[in-house]
């Protein structure tokens, strides 16, 4: 006990990486060590994510209109109004007006995201770490659950989730559930993976045997010593979370499986609903949420990749003289 | 000093762990007769139970939802009219005892009939399955065509402009949702131009005339062709561009970004830098010496893609109402048509589990490193 660091909860080994930071700082630090298109592709993601996070904050004073109002002091909107006056991109074919439902969508979004990102991050991480320290055939099992939800396409796995959750539509808590946890049921498996991958590379490292050789317990050995080592490729894996959480909403509402309209505003339904009015050659009800939609994603994903990207050379510098790992398809983004 | 060399000893272990992946393929090959028989048998083996694993879930998941008898005649029916048509049904048995009924029917083939509109399964999933296959060949097609040339010049354009582009492009083309774009190219190539059709497989009269085909296969483009009539296969043509683009190009996008990176990978080689420093020139070096290795994990993940694939087709197929078995399954999801439901996923594992077995034996013989 009292041969003990002071400090005991930073493990002192080279292949180590510096504790994580936080997300706050890292972004100014990232961009002073930028330069060039990656520099721009970091600013325009931060930029965006921090449009939509101000947009779902201040929609109450940004959006002219309800999300869910069909009328202004008796008057209807009537359906399909070009954008004019009052209503800046025009009325949806239910007499909703785009531009306010667009506004209030990033709430819903960033709900989504927020709610997935908690209900897939925990359970994987931990699966991944206990799967991965254990082993045994509880870790093989859940191999190869993993696997097979994995190779299964997402989406359909959501749709089912999400009818059996809230039997297919619902108010704004059960539909915001059922994505989240349609989404998470397709994440979990990925953090499980990425998390089991690390924790077994980590296991096998000296620090650990040290630990043990010291009398450390086992939980303790996993928290302190292994977790900590194992979240590096998290922070890549979180912003592909949130952006697919995104897009998986997105989907979920264009099949009509998503959150009713006075419930909550929501892109992809608005979408749905305008199949129809693109084909009669009505462009403004697409056109908002589906940029909306766009810019929400390629935000999230340009501010990961680029800090992902820049982590990359650092840590490829400090585990030189380690094999050099080969480049892993799981980094690459897949989608439904 | 004497603890000096076990602790040496201790460090070598876990680096010997490290390489046993590699190492291993030397110590067995006196063991195994064939590698690549051994590997592909044990890589069949694991496609059913990942396919009995998806059947399952998918099947208490729909039975947590409720029946479709419920579902149709709920606000119709008596209690006791209801509970005698769920009967009827079969609902009413315990689950377990349905859940194994099921797989038996599936294991011969059987998929039930649909209880919503009383069809064969195995005849809505042939009909709609064919619609579905010919898109995907579609988007396959495009997202190949366009994928891998364009990654290929990003990769020998590395960190210049038309890298920079490019990666743009790839991204842009990830964030956008599939129905998005196909709502775009719809506004601009059918409404706003009016050079292509705004949805569907085929013009009306172009399904009646290949509906009368002796024996149809499903596939438009092949009935088309043989029906002989030029304006029909123009037809079905024009009908699958929009479609094909909206899905291919979100392939692309990943396929683009796949195929830059690995290709900068085995670009920077020492075997390619040897070969550079023999006088190899750039293009050869790029289709001769850095884009086999590639190949493999391009060709993996493609293989994972098809997933995504289908999930995408199910956004696709509901834009352009095009009638394949995502549109079916959408239908059929919100009627709680468990038989429908369950074949289409069915298939749709199976497809998956099949298409990575093969990929993954295409891996193995591309590159025998794979094989361990």
């Amino acid at each position: 006990m009292s041969d003990r660091p002071a400090a005991p909860d930073r493990p002192r080994h080279p292949a180590a990486p510096d504790r994580p930071r936080r997300l706050a700082r890292l972004v100014p630090q990232r961009v002073r060590g930028s330069v060039g298109l990656q520099r721009a592709m970091l600013l325009t993601g931060a930029g965006l994510t921090a449009l939509l996070l101000l947009a779902a904050l201040l929609a109450p004073w940004l959006a002219p209109w309800g999300h869910a109002q069909l009328q202004d002091g008796g008057a209807l909107f009537g359906s399909r109004q070009p954008p004019g006056p009052g209503h800046p991109l025009g009325t949806t074919a239910g007499g909703y007006d785009v531009l306010a439902r667009t506004l209030w969508g990033t709430r819903t979004a960033v709900a989504v995201i927020g709610l997935s990102l908690l209900l897939s991050v925990l359970p994987g991480t931990l699966l991944g770490l206990f799967s991965g320290y254990l082993g045994g055939w509880a870790d093989r099992l859940l191999v190869g659950v993993a696997d097979a939800l994995y190779s299964f396409p997402s989406l359909l796995l959501a749709i089912v989730m999400s009818v059996v959750i809230s039997g297919g539509r619902s108010s704004l808590v059960g539909g915001l559930t059922a994505a989240a946890c349609s989404i998470a049921l397709v994440f979990v498996p990925q953090y499980f993976r990425a998390v089991r991958a690390e924790v077994l590379r980590v296991k096998a490292e000296p620090f650990v045997e040290a630990a043990r050789v010291i009398g450390t317990g086992h939980l303790r050995i996993m928290f302190r010593h292994v977790l900590r080592n194992s979240v590096r490729s998290l922070p890549l894996l979180l912003t592909l979370n949130a952006a697919e959480s995104v897009l998986t909403l997105a989907g979920l509402g264009f099949l009509g499986f998503g959150i009713e309209p006075n419930s909550a505003a929501e892109w992809g339904y608005d979408l749905n609903r305008s199949v129809s009015d693109v084909t009669s050659g009505v462009w403004w009800t697409a056109l908002a949420p589906g940029t909306a939609t766009v810019l929400t994603v390629l935000g999230v994903t340009l501010l990961g990749e680029s800090l992902n990207d820049l982590a990359d050379p650092r840590l490829r510098r400090r585990r030189a003289p380690a094999a050099s790992t080969s480049p892993t398809a799981a980094k690459e983004p897949t989608r439904a | 000093m004497t603890l000096a060399p076990p602790l040496d000893g201790r460090r070598d272990g876990p680096h010997g762990g490290q390489r046993d992946g590699a190492g291993r393929g030397r110590f067995r090959p006196a063991v195994l007769r064939s590698p690549l028989a051994r590997y592909l048998a044990a890589r069949l083996l694991l496609v059913l139970p990942t396919v009995l694993l998806l059947l399952t879930a998918v099947f208490f998941l729909m039975r947590a939802t409720g029946d479709p008898v419920t579902t149709a005649f709920a606000d119709r029916l008596t209690p006791a009219q209801l509970q005698q048509k769920l009967h009827a049904a079969g609902y009413d048995r315990p689950l377990l005892t349905q859940y194994l009924d099921y797989l038996r029917q599936v294991a011969t083939g059987d998929f039930g009939r649909t209880a919503t509109d009383n069809r064969a399964v195995g005849e809505v999933l042939l009909t709609y399955g064919a619609a579905t296959l010919e898109l995907a060949c579609w988007a396959l097609l495009v997202a190949v065509a366009v994928g891998v040339p364009l990654g290929a010049l990003a990769a020998r354009h590395r960190d210049r402009a038309p890298d920079a582009v490019l990666r743009l492009a790839a991204v842009l083309g990830y964030a956008t949702p599939v129905f998005f774009v196909g709502l775009l190219l719809k506004l601009v190539f059918a409404v706003g131009l009016g050079w292509l059709p705004v949805a569907g497989r085929a013009s009306v009269q172009t399904e009646l005339r290949l509906q009368d085909l002796a024996d149809p296969t499903g596939l438009y483009l092949l009935d088309a062709l043989r029906s002989g009539d030029g304006a029909a296969v123009a037809d079905v043509l024009r009908h699958s561009v929009l479609p094909a683009l909206a899905l291919g190009l979100l392939l692309a996008g990943v396929l683009l970004r796949l195929v830059r990176t690995h290709l900068i990978a085995t670009l920077e080689a020492e075997y390619v830098v040897a070969a550079r420093s023999r006088g190899v020139g750039a293009r050869r070096l790029l289709t001769r010496h850095a884009a086999r290795p590639a190949l493999v994990p391009v060709v993996t993940v493609l293989g994972l893609q098809v997933a995504g694939l289908l999930g995408g087709a199910v956004l696709t197929e509901t834009t352009f109402e095009w009638k394949g078995l995502g549109y079916q399954l959408a239908h059929y999801l919100t009627v709680r048509d468990f038989a429908a439901v369950q074949g289409i996923v069915a298939l749709f594992a199976v497809v998956v589990a099949v298409v990575n077995f093969l990929v993954d034996a295409l891996a193995a013989l591309i590159d025998p490193r794979v094989r361990y």
